[in-house]
């Protein structure tokens, strides 16, 4: 059983309409569900329709369904057993696979004598190119995921990793690349060709682990969503060598999709997308803070403990709460929407105030927040709710540093200079939970922390706030 | 021998309040002093000698002994003649002074050898907040004033509509918005009145706000904030446009709340008999300026008078009549004074010294050892100086980012061209070399990124995570790559050609595993995160 040429061209229009519905559906919470079920029902008209189209035999349905049985299996165990806080780590594996299946496919491709059996001299040069582009992405976009996986699970230490002479490297490994492909594309020598391909794919790999090292922690959401979009680039470059439409229309979807998301994230954090690329923040600028003295905050900081944070709490009418990667780290989310259910019997207006890059992934917090059942409506973005500080009693912030720093904005010296910040210290007294007093990623020192309304829970996130909780409800 | 902190019972006709409390005595003697109290210290405060003997401090009931023994005196109000008296040569005395006012207090303690902290010459920076007794006494001040407003005002604050008929809210108009006024303000909305306020210093009005006040302007442009956070003197059009606004709000206002005073000046005017006049039958006036003058043509100072039907407090020991709280708080200014103060520290005894070059202390210190060092160098930095502060701000504001979805404003011409350009070139390059099949791909290319750029934009930042989960498991697409290699319908494609067919096979076998663990997994976990999302 199988359907014709034109039926399987249709089926595939059919769904790249659905994932264009899938992203579009995505874009805010009433219609999301939906467009998740537009991208199911679209995925499985399209392999559907490759299965029994033209272009596969009924011998190789057993190796489908066997391959696609194991990857189901666990994908769905995966997607079970994950964890909201281990979310960024989830994605980063996942793009690693579409890197690596890029490479297969791409190799796959290689080394099948078939498919350029018909090809004109122009095609097959164009064709070259796109399998040698495509390995390529999908190389770096494996071994890069990999990394940021590593970094995120906390199996590799997160801050940056820089060799000396790191863009010369970088540099080097963009020559040979080059030098390779021109050698791949004109040398019609099937020995120097898989030399070209092969040196290209370590060089590849080597310079995903390289570039995704020396990117620090509070970069990850940036490196994600570019990891995001190479992956989607990844599968462009293999439907331009398949020849595939659909391979390309989703591929730039994504591609796309992740070049904003990199965009949004780099916006948040005033930073340009290469400085971030090029790796190494809070060390080449660390020297430049200490070059200004005027920065250093003068002061002390004052500490408060949880039973007079309940006190403050219990006083307060209006409440804003920061969540920040400390949050995420001692999975503190539900003790959080505990003590927001409190206060809010209580009739205190409780708001919840995201930074772009909070956490370690766009959005990462918002997922903490659904997850612990925080009602969307009472989470607010940066631009929403900045105004509304001067006008909160209490602003709490958890676990967070970077972006709760007034120094952003006061001070043009700071390495973090005119990076949008949430305006805590606007409130009449602000609360910092944080483990100690070591900087944030950005390795800047807070002024905030020495404000006179602002006052320093230490200790463990969830255990402080559970000691919170306890003193509310007393 | 540890040094010994001795606080006398004020003998100030009327003063109830005390230098230290049991609760502050414990962390003194933790510091390492000795505290000795007299008896009958705390009478006025409700606390009794049991309870400082409780919390480890001596209760000397001999007067003259306790003084001559004293290393450290803690006072409230300033020594009179006899208590300079019998202050011992070379000890320290901490209390309010008043230095400006009082150069008769000076020259004596001067002559005694003594080393004097004047509580009220505090310097006004932010690190000295804690130590700040004068903001902790006026706090206590401003709320004392809106409860003896209350008790003779002879109705409700809060407006209510009873079976007995309609009550409406008091109006409470309060004049000056620093630690007092503020304080007086919360009081009185938290009582349930309508608060309106004025203050000199525009700065202030967010706070007026803060309070639940209303913020009352003189529509007369001019810069009030003088240094070290107070007011200063205003010129003549300025009080004229003030006092239009005064006689307006007193007509209207049931309780009237006067907080205006100017360092080293008698207090202003502000209230003239007219506007009391003018006021309603049983209105108050609370003039808390009155040891200075009173803001109140009207006032006399520590009385209470009824004039035009308007009964004027004039009381000049507020805070003592709230003498405990006062006590507690005035107490724990001493003791954040005496943490800067101690060099060491140990249960042997500490030992204190004061640091010149440490800018409160510098301030505080009006005497050191019989040299009077009053006034002190200005301060270096204002209180509240968001005017000064203002220059450096707008700089951030203008880089503030437009929130993603806004259009962003049109590239300059130049750049428009060199993009444009370039575009064009790379669009010539592809159309003159390209082949015709790659050029149709390529095209479907193009409109895709453009595609994907419009409908993404727009996604709210909530939803980045599940948009990323779900792109990733989208781009499990690229198993169809795979499929299309695992078994290709050979004979009718490329009849003939050699292929390792087993290789091909595994590696797109593996590919497509790999994607369908994206497929599956990526679409589940964006179902999953998705379902959390609720209102």
């Amino acid at each position: 059983m199988t359907i014709g040429t034109s039926l399987a061209t249709v089926a595939y229009l059919g769904a790249t309409i659905l994932f264009i519905l899938c992203l579009g559906g995505l874009s805010n919470q009433e219609t999301s569900r939906r467009g998740n079920a537009y991208g199911i029902v679209g995925m499985a008209i399209a392999v559907l329709a490759t299965v029994f189209g033209t272009q596969v035999t009924p011998a190789g349905w057993p190796w489908i369904a066997g391959a696609m049985a194991v990857g189901a299996v666990i994908g769905l165990y995966a997607a079970r057993i994950v964890q909201m806080t281990q979310m960024p780590e989830l994605v980063a594996l996942m793009h690693s696979l579409v890197g690596l299946a890029a490479v297969l496919v791409g190799y796959a491709n290689f080394v099948d004598p078939a498919v350029a059996a018909t090809m004109t001299p122009a095609e097959k040069g164009i064709h070259e190119i796109e399998m040698y582009v495509g390995v390529l992405i999908g190389a770096i976009t494996f071994s890069g995921s990999l990394i940021a996986f590593g970094k995120l699970s906390g199996k590799i230490g997160g801050k940056p990793m820089l060799l000396p002479g790191r863009h010369w490297i970088n540099l080097a490994g963009l020559v040979i690349v080059i030098v390779f492909g021109w050698r791949f594309v004109a040398v019609h020598d099937a020995g120097a060709a898989t030399t070209a391909m092969i040196v290209m794919t370590i060089v590849a790999l080597l310079f995903g682990i390289h570039m995704v090292m020396a990117i620090g922690g509070a970069d990850m959401p940036v490196v994600v969503s570019m990891l995001n979009s190479y992956s989607g680039w990844a599968a462009a470059a293999t439907g331009f060598m398949l020849s595939n439409d659909l391979l390309i229309v989703v591929g730039a979807l994504v591609g796309s999709s992740g070049a904003i998301l990199s965009y949004i994230m780099c916006k948040a954090m005033n930073r340009h997308f290469l400085a971030v690329i090029a790796g190494g923040f809070g060390t080449d600028s660390g020297t430049a803070a200490k070059g200004g003295t005027a920065a250093a905050p003068a002061g002390e900081v004052q500490p408060i403990t949880a039973t007079e944070t309940a006190a403050l709490l219990k006083e307060a009418k209006d409440v804003i709460i920061v969540p920040g990667y400390g949050m995420a780290v001692a999975q503190a989310q539900h003790t959080v929407y505990e003590i927001t259910k409190a206060l809010r019997e209580r009739g205190t207006k409780v708001r919840f105030a995201i930074h772009p890059v909070a956490g370690r992934m766009p959005g990462h917090m918002n997922v903490l927040l659904a997850e612990a059942k925080v009602p969307y409506d009472i989470v607010f973005e940066m631009d929403e709710i900045n105004p509304d500080f001067p006008a909160a009693d209490v602003a709490m912030v958890i676990g967070a540093n970077d972006i709760v720093n007034p120094a952003a904005q006061d001070d043009p010296t700071s390495p973090i200079a005119g990076m949008p910040v949430l305006e805590v210290w606007k409130a009449k007294h602000s609360i910092v939970m944080k483990r100690s007093m070591a900087s944030g990623y950005a390795g800047v020192d807070n002024p905030l922390f020495y404000k006179d309304n602002n006052r320093m829970l230490f200790g463990d996130a969830k255990k402080m706030l559970d000691e919170v909780l306890a003193a509310l409800k007393a | 021998m540890s040094l010994l902190i001795a606080v006398p019972r004020e003998v100030y006709p009327g003063e109830k309040r005390v230098a230290t409390v049991p609760d502050v005595v414990e962390k003194l003697l933790k510091q390492g002093f000795r505290v000795a109290v007299e008896a009958g210290a705390g009478e006025g405060s409700q606390i009794d000698d049991a309870a400082y003997r409780a919390a480890g401090a001596e209760v000397v009931a001999d007067r003259a002994a306790l003084w001559s023994r004293a290393d450290i005196v803690f006072k409230v109000r300033a020594p009179d003649d006899e208590e300079i008296g019998l202050l011992r040569e070379g000890a320290m005395l901490v209390s309010f002074v008043w230095p400006a006012q009082n150069p008769a207090l000076m020259q004596r303690l001067a002559a005694r050898k003594a080393t004097v902290l004047a509580m009220d010459s505090v310097p006004r920076i932010s690190r000295a907040q804690k130590l700040d007794a004068l903001s902790s006494m006026a706090n206590i001040g401003g709320y004392r004033a809106v409860i003896e407003a209350a008790h003779a005002f002879g109705r409700f604050f809060t407006g209510s509509i009873t079976a007995a008929g309609k009550v409406p809210p008091a109006k409470v108009f309060v004049i000056g918005a620093g630690v007092a006024g503020l304080a007086a303000i919360g009081a009185a909305s938290g009582l349930g009145a309508i608060v309106r306020a004025n203050d000199t210093r525009p700065e202030v009005a967010d706070q007026i706000r803060s309070l639940g006040g209303e913020f009352v302007p003189v529509d007369y442009v001019e810069e009030g904030s003088g240094s070290g956070g107070y007011a200063k003197v205003m010129s003549e059009g300025f009080l004229k446009a003030q006092a239009a606004v005064f006689a307006r709000e007193a007509k209207d206002a049931d309780i009237i709340i006067t907080t205006a005073l100017i360092p080293g000046k008698p207090a202003p005017r502000l209230i003239s008999a007219d506007m009391v006049a003018s006021m309603k039958q049983g209105s108050v006036i609370v003039d808390m300026a009155a040891e200075q003058g009173g803001n109140c043509e009207l006032t006399v100072p520590g009385q209470v008078v009824v004039r035009h039907g308007v009964t004027i407090i004039g009381y000049t020991d507020l805070p003592s009549r709230l003498a405990k709280q006062a006590s507690t708080l005035y107490a724990t200014n001493l003791l954040r004074l005496v943490d800067d103060l101690v060099k060491t520290k140990s249960i042997d005894g500490a030992t204190i010294a004061i640091d010149m070059n440490d800018e409160v202390l510098r301030g505080t210190t009006v005497i050191d050892k019989g040299v009077v060092t009053w006034p002190p160098p200005p301060p270096k930095l204002s209180v509240a100086p968001p005017a000064a502060a203002k220059p450096a701000a707008p700089a951030p504001a203008a880089a503030k980012p437009k929130g993603h979805g806004e259009a962003s404003g049109p590239m300059s011409p130049a750049k428009a061209l060199v993009f444009f350009g370039a575009g064009a070139i790379l669009f010539i390059l592809a159309g003159r070399y390209a082949p015709p099949s790659f050029l149709a791909h390529f095209t479907v290319f193009v409109l895709a990124c453009f595609v994907g750029y419009m409908v993404v934009w727009n996604v709210k930042p909530a939803l980045h995570t599940p948009l990323m989960s779900v792109t990733n498991a989208v781009s499990s697409i690229i198993a169809i790559g795979a499929l299309v290699q695992v078994a290709p319908d050979l004979a009718h494609v490329a009849p003939g050609v050699a292929r390792p067919d087993v290789l091909i096979r595994w590696l797109s076998v593996a590919a497509i595993a790999l994607a369908t663990i994206n497929m599956f997994g990526g679409f589940a976990v964006t179902r999953r995160m998705l379902g959390m999302f609720r209102k």
